[in-house]
């Protein structure tokens, strides 16, 4: 034991109750693996009432067909489709107006009560009950601009409502930066925006990726606020321009369990996995674009 | 450009009077102990961080191809000068530069004058070695093409990695990342890279702090050659290392308000000998500080 190789009067002056005190770090381990272990077991019970029911009835055709009275007839095609339209479209929309917002905050404005005021707000944004955003898309998308219930006007809702968190993730990773970098750049008479553009984006990115990632899985499963934008009960064919009408895959989900036959909710059982192997395979693109930039940007 | 005046004019063949030969009637006087142009001036600088006065009244004048060390206690301010010159004190928000700072006679902080101009004749190499997280080549490249460079680069990388005391160690791994390199050779990296915009000034700021012994001398043994062709300002507070590596040497300390300011300023030899205030004899021989 050290305490034996210790001065005698050091001993006095130190009570380390070392046993103790690993004991107390034990106690708190086995509280992190138990929360751990609750959310697996719950995301695991989820997992099992789902794909219970719903891998009978997964089949090629619950892809290819679209909608039907019919639950043995009945695909989710248009809702695919109208899902792949959304979500990559308010991606693409929030990606730029909201890196450019935290680009602006985080890089060219200066740090006052006016940027501070911003900032908050924008964190209160991210709050805000979807139901909101879908009653604000209504109002200017669908009616004020004259757009309908359009694939456009739900793309631009999900858009704003992903934008707050697009901004915020964006304004971490950007912050993220080591500002040892950006003074290299300006120490060699680099403008703002070539400092910006050849140094921080650049390392900035995979977290502003993150971002990204989780934004589209939230814009994948929101319903609420297209329930009010799109508003479509049945849609019989793939959309092809922006303007379309649309449903999505939650929405089709929701509309499935609302039927009084049993076996349409066997089919949303069914859909629901569906959606959750379409937002992996989307997730592991924008990772493997992720690992792809981090691996250029190391400092 | 209003700073175009005579860089580089006046440096044709820069005539290094040897320190020993300076008589002692030169090194009485102090301050023009040798007779080269000034470069940069100062006059009466302040430097406030929002209400915090950290630098009261600095003037001095930075004579041409010599190596000026600013030394002094901690928090005394010597930094914030020297970055005050190249004015990247303008990227803290709350920082305020008041006094006039001239680079060859030009106000470096008047309204017809971009920093970014400022930042490119007045190089910099800071206290951590930070590359860009980008390959040799471009460590360099990088800020003679964003300034519009249009020679040669293969050239121009060669001849400034060599003027750096990098080019054998690095030439057949221009491509690596420059986060590849130890830390001494990426402090010589970044020189390199302080080199590339074609500068005349070059600040350095505790450039060999974070370096091992071998690596620190070879960094003072390269502003030895660099002074010939660049007037240099470098910040210690290695005493040794201001004694060894400087002809000029300003002394910063802290006033009653815990304001930096200028105490001495002088031939090297002389502040290490024979210093006018007692406030540096009191520091450099260890009394404090």
């Amino acid at each position: 034991m050290a305490s034996t190789t210790m001065q005698p009067g050091t001993v006095k002056r130190y009570r380390p109750r070392l046993a103790w005190r690993q004991q107390v770090s034990r106690i708190w381990r086995w509280i992190f693996v138990g929360s751990t272990a609750l959310a697996i077991v719950l995301l695991g019970m989820l997992l099992v009432s789902i794909l219970g029911p719903g891998i009978p009835w997964l089949s090629w055709h619950l892809v290819t067909d679209m909608p039907s009275r019919l639950p043995e007839r009945a695909g989710m095609n248009s809702a695919i489709w109208g899902s792949l339209w959304v979500v990559v479209g308010s991606a693409v929309t929030s990606f730029f107006l909201g890196l450019g917002t935290a680009i602006y905050l985080e890089e060219y404005a200066e740090k006052n009560r006016w940027t501070g005021f911003i900032q908050t707000n924008i964190s209160n944004l991210a709050g805000v009950p979807s139901i909101v955003y879908g009653l604000l898309g209504l109002v200017i998308f669908v009616d004020a601009l004259n757009m309908g219930r359009s694939i456009l006007a739900g793309t631009l809702t999900m858009g704003l409502l992903i934008l707050p968190v697009v901004v915020i993730s964006s304004r971490e990773a950007i912050r993220a930066v080591p500002p040892s970098l950006r003074e290299a750049a300006y120490g060699v008479g680099a403008t703002r925006w070539q400092t910006v553009r050849h140094h921080v984006l650049p390392a900035a990115f995979p977290g502003i990726m993150t971002g990204i990632i989780l934004s589209m899985s939230r814009a994948i499963g929101e319903t609420a606020p297209l329930l009010v934008v799109g508003g479509a009960s049945q849609v019989l064919f793939r959309p092809s321009s922006p303007l379309d009408p649309f449903m999505v895959m939650p929405l089709q989900i929701y509309n499935w369990t609302g039927r009084p036959q049993e076996e349409f909710e066997q089919l949303a059982a069914a859909a629901i996995i569906v959606l959750m192997i379409i937002l992996l395979l989307m997730n592991s693109v924008a990772i493997a674009l992720r690992q792809h930039f981090s691996k250029k940007a190391r400092w | 450009m209003a700073l175009e005046s005579k860089q580089k004019a006046e440096q044709g063949a820069p005539v290094r009077v040897p320190r020993t030969a300076v008589n002692t009637a030169e090194r009485a006087n102090g301050q023009a102990a040798e007779a080269k142009p000034i470069v940069i001036s100062m006059k009466d600088v302040n430097v406030h961080y929002g209400n915090f006065h950290a630098v009261s009244g600095v003037s001095h004048d930075i004579r041409q191809n010599a190596i000026t060390a600013f030394i002094g206690p901690s928090g005394c301010g010597k930094s914030t000068v020297l970055r005050s010159i190249n004015r990247m004190n303008d990227l803290i928000p709350t920082a305020r530069v008041e006094g006039r700072i001239e680079y060859h006679g030009q106000d470096v902080n008047a309204r017809d004058v971009d920093p970014v101009e400022v930042r490119r004749r007045i190089g910099m190499v800071f206290q951590r070695p930070n590359p860009f997280p980008k390959s040799i080549y471009e460590n360099v490249a990088w800020g003679a093409r964003i300034n519009g460079y249009k020679g040669d680069m293969d050239e121009l990388v060669e001849r400034v990695l060599t003027r750096a005391a990098l080019w054998d160690e690095v030439k057949d791994k221009l491509k690596e990342s420059g986060l590849s390199l130890s830390g001494g050779q990426q402090q010589r990296l970044c020189i390199a890279r302080a080199l590339a915009p074609n500068p005349d000034v070059i600040l350095l700021d505790e450039p060999a702090s974070a370096l091992d012994p071998i690596s620190t001398l070879k960094i003072e043994e390269l502003l030895r050659e660099l002074e010939t062709e660049y007037t240099i300002i470098i910040v210690t507070h290695n005493m040794q290392q201001a004694a060894r590596v400087s002809d000029e040497t300003v002394f910063f300390s802290l006033n009653e308000q815990r304001q930096g300011i200028l105490v001495e300023a002088g031939e090297t030899n002389k502040i290490f000998t024979n210093p006018d205030d007692e406030r540096t004899e009191a520091y450099i021989t260890g009394r404090f500080g």
